[in-house]
């Protein structure tokens, strides 16, 4: 990601608990409604499962538990956002999804000290557009284990 | 041009190509007269050097140019398939195929082969390879095809003389080409060119070392011919010799020397070209209608239509609930035109085993050379398929064995004789189907194994106690080779032994699902037999309820099923177990090992499942059995690499997933 610093950013941006978050269009794969997940143990408490995507098992994570966020009930907006990183795909369950966005290279400030309270850690920056504040993720490190 | 588009197929389709010159070239060993063979391995060898060429693979272009040429002199009957021969266009074959490799693996295809043309030079040029030694001069003989026979029988019945002229052309010879031109031309003055090595064409090209031969029907005196020759500036030797006209090689002479000449040549132009034409058409029919397709899109077929057999069954229910007629009946036809298709994905990842064989032909050929032993190898069942996933696993482990049963197996051939036993061992390679797995079979008839020995090596590697070994079966004992660090070579060879043992062997076969047995009789030979799965995407499993849960256990661990009383279930060292015909097995509980959220105490009796790993079994509790299965098995994605006793996942008709359970990490 360190590499399009120069380059205009186009995201998808979606909604965890009261912040608005983004991530780069080109890791997303797809938004899903929610679907029956199946539970795999002795996995991290954040994974919820797998479900089948089009025939591919691919894993969940819940997005506020990675982030140490108090879990939600799941609800009619809540939606699974599946990315792809390398050879990894995975869906991010989050509050809900539904803007496509342009943000200019020029907007994007390093992470502050602290944002709400996700670990500056997942975060590759932030972006001031007009009256929004978009955290931009790093999908790399969400999805280090 | 960008050519990196093509490299893939170029890749594959030069592998293709070598295959074949293989395949044709130790037929041909066994037949040297087939010129069909010769004719295919040539063109093969062609299209090689063209691919590679256009591709700018220069080393590759110019030893398969070289080789081309002696394939040539073998087709126009100038030089004779000997084993020596071969062995040098083996070598040249092993070194496109390393070189091919190495393009395939990202590298330039460069490597040093100077000293394989130079090899391949002198045989063109009519020297045996190795045996020829500076100085001495190749046998100052043509041989003449039937045409060329009949020309020569005629010239001699009108009083002309055939020569032989050996030409050497100055070692500082610039222009050797223009030197050719003038030989010709003055031997055309004076009689009749019937015959030249090398060919014209490639002594216009200069193909050829410093000298060359040519036939010539003349009715000028020899010595003349020699003086005017002579006469031409940087020749520096002549030699002529009376030809006395042989029967021709190939024995059809008198039926065709009723006819003029013209038309011999003709109708034998025809004939070569029908011949060309037939052979060509049966690789065609060999080879079918194929086309190349990825195996992500396969995967990609097979997930879509997992789908829509997921939709099927929903249509399924949907139609029995609304009771209409003609519903019901499109969605029957539906599901069998669908389950004709799944039959046909799977297939479509079927590849016959002969994929795998091919390459030991060559492999024993030169191993038997290498050892001094006379082998036959006998290839059974190549048309047996199995899954890609599994032919690409399964290669390395057949080559091991084949080269133990050469190397420990096949006895030299004086011993074979001093048994009684022909000198020639034979090495039989076998491919069946039964049920639902594919045997691989590896028989030799060479010396077996020896019992002793084996138990011998065992204690004294402490795999075995010397107890514990005096119960031992034949079997188990023969079974004690696979252990890892075992050898029952009494010195290390380079064939086999080279410190990856029978042990690496049984551990890949056993990751595929498979196993791997070995029998044998002393004297009379040893037989490795390879079980393995006909497909590592479809197993069979048992489904099971924990709770609200379901998993998978494949049937290939389950010994049996039972339900258990609760006063059955017994502790010993806080490790609950049952009674299991007259065994004490450790029941697992599922629900624990998972911990399955709302799952509650069980009732009166267990259900419990019954597997092994190896020699060990465990009990695992379950709520209850849902029943037998195939299912398609699936990764957990990249994500979630290593989950414990979990070993991936299937979907089930209702479109969930559910995940199967892995017995071994289970059986302690």
């Amino acid at each position: 990601m360190s590499a399009s610093v120069q380059t205009d950013w186009k995201v998808i941006a979606f909604r965890l608990k009261g912040e608005e978050y983004a991530l780069p269009v080109q890791h997303v794969r797809s938004i899903e409604k929610m679907q029956p997940i199946t539970r795999v143990p002795g996995t991290a408490r954040y994974v919820k499962g797998v479900i089948n995507l089009r025939g591919v098992v691919t894993p969940i994570i819940d997005l506020r538990e990675r982030f140490g966020f108090a879990p939600e009930p799941y609800g009619e907006q809540t939606r699974m956002i599946i990315v792809t990183l390398g050879d990894v795909e995975v869906g991010l369950i989050v509050d809900a999804a539904n803007d496509v966005l342009d943000i200019p290279a020029s907007s994007i400030e390093p992470p502050p000290e602290a944002i709400g309270a996700v670990e500056a850690a997942y975060i590759y920056g932030v972006a001031k557009m007009e009256r929004r504040l978009l955290i931009l993720l790093d999908l790399a490190k969400v999805l280090d284990q | 041009m960008d050519m990196n588009q093509y490299l893939d197929i170029f890749i594959d389709e030069s592998k293709e190509h070598l295959q074949t010159i293989n395949e044709r070239l130790l037929e041909l060993e066994q037949t040297p007269d087939d010129m069909a063979l010769v004719n295919e391995i040539f063109r093969s060898a062609h299209t090689l050097k063209g691919m590679s060429a256009t591709m700018g693979f220069e080393d590759l272009a110019n030893l398969t140019h070289q080789l081309e040429n002696v394939l040539d002199g073998i087709r126009n009957r100038q030089l004779i398939v000997t084993p020596e021969l071969l062995d040098v266009v083996f070598q040249a074959v092993d070194h496109l195929e390393a070189m091919i490799m190495s393009i395939a693996s990202g590298g330039d295809g460069k490597r040093d082969v100077s000293e394989t043309v130079e090899q391949l030079k002198r045989i063109e040029q009519g020297g045996m390879p190795d045996k020829q030694t500076a100085g001495e001069k190749p046998p100052l003989e043509h041989a003449y095809g039937e045409f060329e026979y009949h020309v020569l029988q005629q010239a001699k019945e009108q009083g002309f003389s055939v020569y032989e002229i050996r030409i050497r052309l100055r070692e500082d010879c610039l222009l050797k080409a223009a030197r050719v031109y003038m030989v010709f031309e003055l031997l055309s003055e004076a009689g009749e060119i019937v015959k030249s090595t090398p060919p014209s064409d490639m002594l216009e090209e200069e193909q050829f070392g410093q000298e060359f031969l040519v036939t010539v029907v003349s009715k000028t005196p020899a010595d003349e011919l020699r003086t005017r020759l002579m006469g031409i500036s940087e020749i520096d030797g002549v030699e002529i010799a009376a030809v006395t006209v042989n029967e021709p090689t190939a024995k059809s002479g008198e039926q065709a020397a009723s006819e003029l000449p013209a038309s011999t040549a003709f109708e034998q132009a025809a004939a070569a070209q029908a011949e060309a034409e037939t052979v060509e058409k049966q690789a065609a029919k060999q080879a079918g209608k194929t086309i190349r397709v990825n195996i992500e899109r396969l995967d990609m077929l097979m997930n879509l239509f997992e789908e829509l057999v997921v939709d099927r069954g929903r249509l399924e229910q949907i139609s029995r609930d609304l009771n209409h007629a003609e519903l019901t009946e499109t969605v029957e036809r539906m599901s069998r035109i669908s389950s004709d298709l799944q039959t046909i994905i799977l297939n479509m990842r079927m590849v016959p085993v002969e994929t795998v064989f091919n390459r030991f032909p060559r492999m024993v050929r030169q191993l038997a050379r290498e050892l001094g032993k006379k082998v036959r190898l006998d290839i059974i069942g190549a048309e047996t398929e199995l899954d890609r996933t599994v032919i690409d696993e399964i290669g390395d482990p057949l080559v091991h064995l084949i080269r133990n049963a050469l190397d420990h197996g096949i006895e030299a051939p004086d011993a074979r004789a001093a048994c009684g036993k022909p000198e020639e061992g034979t090495v039989k390679l076998r491919a069946y189907h039964s049920g639902n797995h594919v045997f691989i079979e590896i028989e030799d008839d060479g010396a077996g194994i020896s019992r002793e020995k084996v138990l011998q090596k065992a204690i004294a590697r402490g795999i075995v106690s010397p107890e514990a070994a005096a119960h031992l079966t034949d079997q188990q004992v023969y079974g004690l080779i696979f252990a890892p660090g075992f050898s029952t070579a009494d010195h290390i060879s380079d064939i086999s032994g080279r410190g990856v043992g029978l042990d690496v062997v049984k551990s890949t076969i056993e990751s595929l699902g498979g196993a791997v047995t070995v029998d044998s009789q002393p004297g009379k030979g040893s037989l490795f037999s390879i079980q393995l799965p006909l497909t590592l995407s479809i197993i069979s499993v048992l489904l099971v309820q924990i709770a609200a849960e379901t998993y998978a256990i494949p049937l290939s661990s389950i010994m049996e099923t039972a339900l258990v009383r609760k006063e059955e279930i017994f502790s010993a060292h806080n490790q609950p177990v049952i009674d299991f015909r007259g065994k004490v097995v450790p029941l697992v509980r599922l629900k624990d090992v998972f911990s399955v959220p709302d799952a509650s105490d069980e009732g009166d009796t267990v259900a419990a499942v019954i597997v092994r790993k190896g020699e060990k079994l465990a009990a695992l509790a379950v709520d209850s059995f849902i029943g037998q299965q195939e299912v398609v098995l699936k990764s957990l994605g990249n994500y979630l690499s290593s989950v414990f006793a979990i070993s991936g996942a299937t979907i089930l008709g209702d479109g969930r997933v559910a995940l199967i359970i892995d017995c071994n990490a289970l059986v302690k």
